[in-house]
């Protein structure tokens, strides 16, 4: 029995590291190359080889056996990032406690998700797909690629990213937990000491398993702590191995888990909607948090009432990186056009405006050394577009991903479902309905009477 | 002597910015001589020159306009004027905080509820409104949502104290036509029921149809015999104005196969006055659409397909493929906060076939013809209401910005509580101390 199941260990290991996702070759010939982080280039060509940028220059030879892509007129941005989402998730929230980093998105992917395409379509090549907001320390999540074709969830995994979890403060968990099933956090007072006492658990936690760790080898009576999923997850946290992203609107929250964070020496933190994070810039900018928004989104519920559309750009202009994300199959189809919008909202510059969408929601997911930007030895990631990528014009023509075209808008079929769903009636109509009262955070937290209409979807 | 001038000078700073934060900025109506400034009409062609506002009218436009004296004159080197663009479907003023529903004015209970107005629920003070007009959006029809005949929408300009003074002289009534379409994932009800309670829900709008031509009949009678006077039936009264022609039907009707049978419905009843509004699988029958004759108010068009196995752009291209087909059309963006996004909504539909001068259409003359109002909205002619702005350029393009504003003749301060949080906190005082 014993040899067998070393053998199989062994066969799963092989095929592990076999499961390498597939790269490409092409050269993307004499567009305007916008590197977002190293100016913009006229007449420029972007080689990409195996996978990787290998150079960016005019007039390079095509290397034999490289595709070429003649951009010519038209516009070469780095492949856009999404620091928000919860599309290719088949659930979104575990609901069940204000604690839950003992689950994880990352054992739900969902590699047939149409809208991985769609978005894929509006340029996007790199998203963080998200546990919901529901609870204070909700699950972990996992940053993906938009590797559409694969049946194989593992495909979509972004190796070597950093690991990342939701944290929630504000309505959602007090509306989940508080109001739905009457336990803390009914407040933001309960929210702050949720968060405290998960961390303090988990220093104790840690504590026993050092012990433990001292004295087994000479103590055969020693015992570990129970082993305990949730425990782990909020001590990696600690040890600054896990990103916090956390869904917060408004700026009271904001400078609170700032405190706790500080209190626990916790440094890698990045706000999520953060729409009164432009109250509180100095101070995120102090502490060195992200802030991830959304370009205009407001009044949907009472805690983003006191918001401003130039959100972005103040936070931005106080030192803030910050980003622009989708929290939408929507939005996320036109993330180029929302980055712009904060040139009409506070007159940011191209590359500021275009750093939200790519170089800083890189940094916000610890992958700024492999993409966000077109630099050698960056991973080929790449958007063309037939106009500027700011202008309400412009048409996404082409997404590459790891030097392999995902989306091609002059080739691509009308339909590009990989497999109908039976249970998702292939010729049944939807009406979109978009956001009119949430964001999408709460997705399958409630079971709402009226969720047959799709009012209370989120 | 220095110190003293000093002094001298402080006061006169804070005299000054006492008087600059003392005063709320109001609209004012006056005399107004944009000039220098590049015209877009919108219906005839492209102008230099000098646009006049007078008695809240369009004086005089073009380049042999003299500047009366006593006119404030605005400079617009530079700046484009075009008319203040129309929403053809929103429910702004009709809400202020989404979740919060008794902050909700748009959705009555019942099914049949067409006498609900929505201009007496519009909230003149909602913080939306100069969030949107700032943004050049002047205008929008503010629409009851919900139920069979959720009750009539209203045209209502952005300015204003009370709802009468910003309505803009157009109601209809809402008609969610019955549709046999799921509403999302979550809709398990299998092809049966639907189709069940399809025609059940069909059957009632015809039986409330029957039932006001009835009522009209008698009302019409009681005209000439008082003694036919019918009872209090506010409901049958408001669907009889539709039946004889005096106001206009608005038909909400999205899913392909709906459309069809809501043209067929529309031509049966011969309903005098109708516009298709959503119109989301629109190109799908396009040609239909046109053959009927039947104005679209289409939108939003920032959206998702409809169907999985849609091509993703047909939310983008739809407008545009029903323009080419022949069908009248406007854009709306069924939104309450986020009105302001309109141009853009407008100018994804540009990019994907419908043209940069029919999508400005789309939201300016167009809406105003299909309302019935395009003697006072829509382009800039003399003799319309002075509803326009000027812009640093194409007001479809997102990073283009609004400089001057009138809607009505009312000159319009520039200025929102986004406005308003951006300049109290781009540079905080006190920042965070180092």
């Amino acid at each position: 029995m014993k040899p067998f199941l070393s053998i199989l260990f062994l066969l799963v290991l092989a095929w592990a590291g076999n499961a390498q996702p597939a790269t490409g070759s092409l050269l993307i010939k004499n567009g305007t190359v916008l590197t977002v982080t190293k100016g913009t280039f006229e007449n420029t060509d972007v080689l990409v080889v195996d996978g990787k940028i290998k150079q960016i220059g005019k007039n390079i030879r095509t290397p034999q056996g490289v595709t070429e892509i003649d951009a010519t007129g038209k516009f070469v941005m780095p492949g856009i990032l999404d620091a928000h989402s919860h599309i290719a998730l088949d659930v979104v929230n575990e609901a069940t406690r204000p604690v839950t980093s003992d689950v994880w998105v990352g054992d739900a992917l969902d590699p047939l998700d149409i809208s991985i395409y769609r978005a894929l379509a509006g340029g996007v090549t790199t998203i963080h797909a998200m546990h919901g907001s529901a609870n204070a320390i909700g699950g972990e999540c996992e940053t993906i690629k938009l590797r559409y074709g694969t049946y194989d969830p593992e495909d979509l995994r972004m190796q070597g990213a950093p690991r990342t979890i939701k944290f929630a403060l504000g309505e959602n968990p007090m509306r989940s937990h508080g109001e739905g099933n009457g336990i803390v956090p009914r407040t933001r007072m309960g929210v702050e000491q949720v968060i405290r006492r998960a961390f303090s658990e988990a220093q104790e936690y840690m504590a026993a398993k050092d012990k433990y760790n001292a004295v087994k080898a000479t103590d055969p009576t020693a015992l570990p702590p129970t082993f305990n999923r949730r425990m782990e997850t909020l001590a990696e946290i600690l040890k600054g191995n896990i990103i916090i992203h956390c869904h917060s609107y408004r700026a009271d929250e904001i400078l609170m888990l700032m405190n706790v964070c500080r209190d626990y020496g916790v440094k890698r933190l990045c706000f999520q909607h953060t729409n009164e994070g432009f109250k509180v810039a100095p101070e995120l900018a102090a502490f060195g948090a992200g802030a991830s928004v959304f370009a205009d989104w407001w009044a949907y519920k009472f805690e983003v009432y006191y918001s401003t559309a130039y959100n972005a750009a103040i936070m931005t202009k106080n030192g803030v990186v910050t980003s622009i994300n989708s929290d939408s199959e929507e939005l996320i189809r036109h993330l180029y056009h929302e980055a712009a919008k904060t040139q009409r909202y506070g007159g940011l510059t191209d590359d500021e405006a275009l750093a939200l969408i790519t170089i800083n929601s890189a940094k916000q997911l610890g992958i700024d050394q492999r993409v966000g930007s077109l630099e050698v030895g960056k991973d080929g990631d790449v958007a063309i577009f037939n106009a500027h990528p700011l202008s309400v014009y412009a048409i996404p023509m082409m997404t590459i991903v790891d030097g392999i075209v995902r989306f091609d808008r002059a080739k691509d079929a009308d339909d590009q479902r990989m497999q109908v769903d039976p249970e998702k009636a292939e010729t049944a109509f939807f009406l979109a309905q978009e956001h009119k009262n949430a964001d999408h955070c709460l997705e399958d937290a409630f079971d709402f009477a009226n969720e047959l209409f799709g009012f209370e979807r989120e | 002597m220095k110190f003293k001038f000093g002094y001298i000078t402080l006061f006169l700073c804070w005299a000054v910015a006492n008087s600059l934060f003392a005063q709320v900025e109001k609209p004012v109506k006056g005399t107004f001589a944009l000039t220098n400034a590049t015209i877009e009409t919108v219906t005839k062609g492209t102008l230099t020159g000098t646009l006049l506002i007078r008695d809240g009218k369009i004086a005089a436009l073009g380049s042999n306009v003299t500047v009366p004296a006593g006119a404030t004159v605005i400079d617009c080197q530079g700046l484009t004027l075009y008319p203040g663009m129309i929403d053809g479907g929103t429910q702004l003023g009709l809400g202020e905080v989404g979740s919060i529903s008794l902050t909700q004015d748009a959705d009555e209970i019942g099914d049949i509820t067409p006498h609900m107005e929505a201009l007496t629920a519009v909230n003149p003070n909602a913080t939306a409104i100069p969030v949107t007009r700032v943004e050049g959006v002047t205008t929008v029809l503010s629409v009851p949502q919900n139920g069979l005949l959720p009750g009539t929408a209203s045209l209502i300009n952005l300015v204003g104290y009370t709802p009468d003074q910003m309505y803009a002289g157009f109601k209809g009534v809402v008609l969610n036509f019955p549709t046999a379409g799921r509403r999302g994932f979550r809709d398990q009800r299998t092809d049966e029921e639907l189709k069940k309670e399809t025609e059940k829900a069909l059957k009632k709008l015809n039986d409330i149809w029957d039932q006001a031509k009835f009522y009209n009949e008698v009302a019409m009678a009681a005209q000439k015999d008082a003694s036919m006077k019918p009872p209090y039936n506010p409901e049958m009264a408001r669907v009889a104005q539709v039946l004889n022609g005096e106001m206009m039907l608005l038909v909400e009707v999205n899913k392909a196969s709906d459309i069809e049978l809501a043209i067929k419905w529309t031509q049966e009843k011969k309903v005098p006055k109708v516009a298709f509004t959503g119109v989301a699988e629109g190109w799908r029958v396009a040609d239909q659409l046109a053959k009927a004759g039947i104005p679209v108010i289409t939108g939003p068009v920032q959206a998702m397909p409809t169907r999985t196995s849609d091509r993703y752009d047909k939310p983008y291209s739809n407008a545009g493929l029903m323009h080419k087909a022949g069908v009248k059309v406007a854009i709306r963006t069924d939104q309450t906060e986020n009105v302001r996004n309109l141009p853009f909504h407008a100018g994804f539909a540009a990019a994907y076939g419908l043209g940069k001068e029919q999508a400005l259409k789309a939201v300016t003359i167009v809406p105003a013809e299909i309302f019935g109002v395009a003697d006072k909205l829509g382009s800039l002619e003399v003799g319309k209401n002075a509803t326009l702005f000027a812009s640093t350029g194409d007001p479809l393009e997102t990073k283009t910005k609004i400089m001057h504003l009138f809607i009505d003749g009312y000159q319009i301060p520039l200025d929102s509580r986004h406005i308003q949080l951006y300049h109290e906190f781009l540079n905080r005082t006190p920042g965070v101390r180092k």
